[in-house]
């Protein structure tokens, strides 16, 4: 009987969350402005291709993204690796800084960026947009990296560079295998949270500059729209598939260790 | 070593980045421009005081707080579900659970605006049963439901993950000593998944404090709570002074309320998945 219930519980909370995302994946095929099924049509997938705009905030989504990441995950890197090696009261006042972007409100990290560009007289637009993404996923990229660090034998970095090896090569043979995996796990965080982000991009971007979130937000301010549901689609599946490939490669690592 | 100065950039950056924009909100908050020059004052704060933005601030906190507390009550039992032995297919439904919080909330809100609008699918629902229809958006009601949507996985994770660190052993030795279901659950189970319960009210309470997006879209620009107020200052009358101002007390009440709690770190947004 509470097998029954707890199943049964479980099931209610899945279907929770799910109905509304299948409902909308589903009227995205609807040939219909309204939440009337009037049968299938790929018709506003192709008004998409068509949305010179849609196109353009697409664009600028995953230049974003990967600009971002990239940068993120270098300076993340290497952060990890640099507070690895500080004195304790460095490293815990480095570290609290690192969490002011974590414990931050949004709103608020988005408002202090802007106030910051205007007062530097950085013009807002695709730069401000990629330095407000880095901002925010360098420390998870540090968070997902320093664990790595800290269980790794220090001695085998030393050990490379007495039989001869230069720092840049110990680097790369010694260190990066084995903070690798930290290394990805931070690369996906980061971009994620770039292509989810809206409200700090909210405040940091031009009129002319817009990201998908950016678009959704102002077609869904004035009301239900078949193009959102049809973008939604498409972005839930990308983030579905980015997903799908990092689990599948932990998990290849961690049979790979198994054995 | 020299390994040491691979920080710089990043501390140069979050020098940048971190440092001075909060310096920057509390200047703008703090500084007031008279005939005669820049002076700092408290003025913006005071406008804060008015009882206009007050019962609003209180409002606010009510619904972050009614939500915070539905999804503590429906994520425990959930977590607790998920965290026993001989439950079959438990990572794939644990995906399931937190998959949502990947997806943009923007897209999850708005998913509930096809659900809830005047001509939206609830209401075809009711006409069909031939029940009457209702207005289910633009009130706090949609708004709090939104919320609970979006942030529920972020208390999920954090319980779970919390339930699955205790050590087995220590339950097992709680029967044992002869104490029945509901004393270990009070004495053994709970203050040990506290720290994963205050991590998760945490990560709830403050977006839904801060969110000025659920509340323009499921309330439709009929309900304004701070996040709204903080956003037109900055979008719209060009205040500065009195956004910064509400920013700064915003961070102030969260400050609070994670010293409260006895917590200085959060696993953030990401929540530690991938």
């Amino acid at each position: 009987m509470i097998n029954i219930l707890k199943k049964a519980y479980l099931g209610i909370i899945v279907l929770i969350i799910y109905s509304p995302i299948v409902l909308l994946m589903a009227f995205s095929f609807n040939d219909s402005k309204t939440t009337s099924w009037q049968g299938f049509t790929l018709h506003w997938y192709f008004d998409l291709f068509k949305d010179y705009q849609i196109r353009q905030s697409f664009e600028y989504t995953v230049t974003v993204a990967a600009i971002s990441t990239i940068c993120s995950v270098i300076i993340g890197t290497l952060a990890a690796i640099g507070i690895n090696q500080m004195t304790e009261w460095k490293r815990n006042l480095v570290m609290s800084v690192t969490y002011i972007p974590l414990l931050s409100p949004d709103i608020v990290i988005g408002i202090s960026l802007m106030m910051l560009y205007s007062t530097l007289h950085i013009p807002f637009g695709l730069v401000t947009l990629i330095l407000s993404h880095i901002t925010f996923s360098v420390p998870y990229v540090i968070l997902s990296v320093m664990p790595r660090l800290r269980t790794m034998n220090p001695n085998i970095y030393e050990a490379a560079l007495d039989l001869g090896a230069t720092p840049f090569y110990a680097f790369k043979h010694v260190i990066l295998p084995e903070i690798l995996p930290g290394v990805i796990s931070g690369a996906f965080i980061a971009f994620t949270l770039s292509i989810d982000d809206f409200v700090v991009s909210f405040f940091n971007t031009a009129s002319g500059v817009t990201t998908l979130s950016i678009q959704i937000y102002s077609m869904a301010r004035k009301g239900v729209n078949p193009k959102i549901n049809a973008i939604s689609t498409i972005v839930f599946m990308t983030i579905l598939i980015i997903l799908i490939i990092n689990n599948m490669r932990a998990n290849k690592k961690f049979k790979e260790n198994a054995k | 070593m020299y390994k040491r100065y691979l920080a710089s950039p990043y501390i140069l950056w979050s020098a940048i980045f971190i440092v001075v924009p909060l310096v920057l909100i509390t200047y703008f908050s703090l500084k007031t421009e008279t005939a005669e020059g820049i002076t700092f004052t408290l003025d913006s704060y005071r406008r804060f005081f008015d009882p206009l933005y007050m019962e609003i601030l209180i409002k606010s906190i009510n619904l972050a707080l009614i939500t915070t507390i539905v999804c503590l009550i429906s994520a425990y039992p959930l977590a607790m579900i998920l965290n026993e032995k001989d439950m079959s297919n438990k990572t794939i439904i644990l995906i399931l659970i937190i998959l949502p919080m990947w997806m943009n909330s923007l897209m999850r809100t708005y998913a509930w605006m096809i659900l809830l609008e005047n001509k939206g699918i609830l209401n075809s629902i009711l006409e069909y049963l031939g029940l009457p229809t209702r207005q289910f958006l633009y009130g706090d009601g949609a708004i709090v439901f939104g919320m609970i949507y979006n942030f529920f996985p972020f208390m999920v994770l954090p319980i779970y993950n919390a339930l699955a660190k205790i050590d087995p052993n220590l339950i097992e030795a709680s029967y044992d000593l002869g104490a029945n279901k509901v004393q270990t659950f009070k004495r053994v189970t709970l203050p040990l998944s506290m720290p994963g319960v205050i991590t998760g009210v945490l990560m709830v309470f403050m977006p839904s404090l801060t969110t000025f997006m659920v509340t323009r879209l499921l309330g439709g620009g009929q309900v304004v709570l701070i996040g709204n107020i903080i956003e037109e200052q900055f979008t719209r009358t060009n205040d500065w002074g009195f956004g910064s101002a509400l920013s700064v007390i915003l961070m102030l009440i969260i400050i609070i309320t994670i010293r409260l709690m006895g917590k200085n770190e959060t696993l953030g947004r990401g929540g530690g998945i991938v």
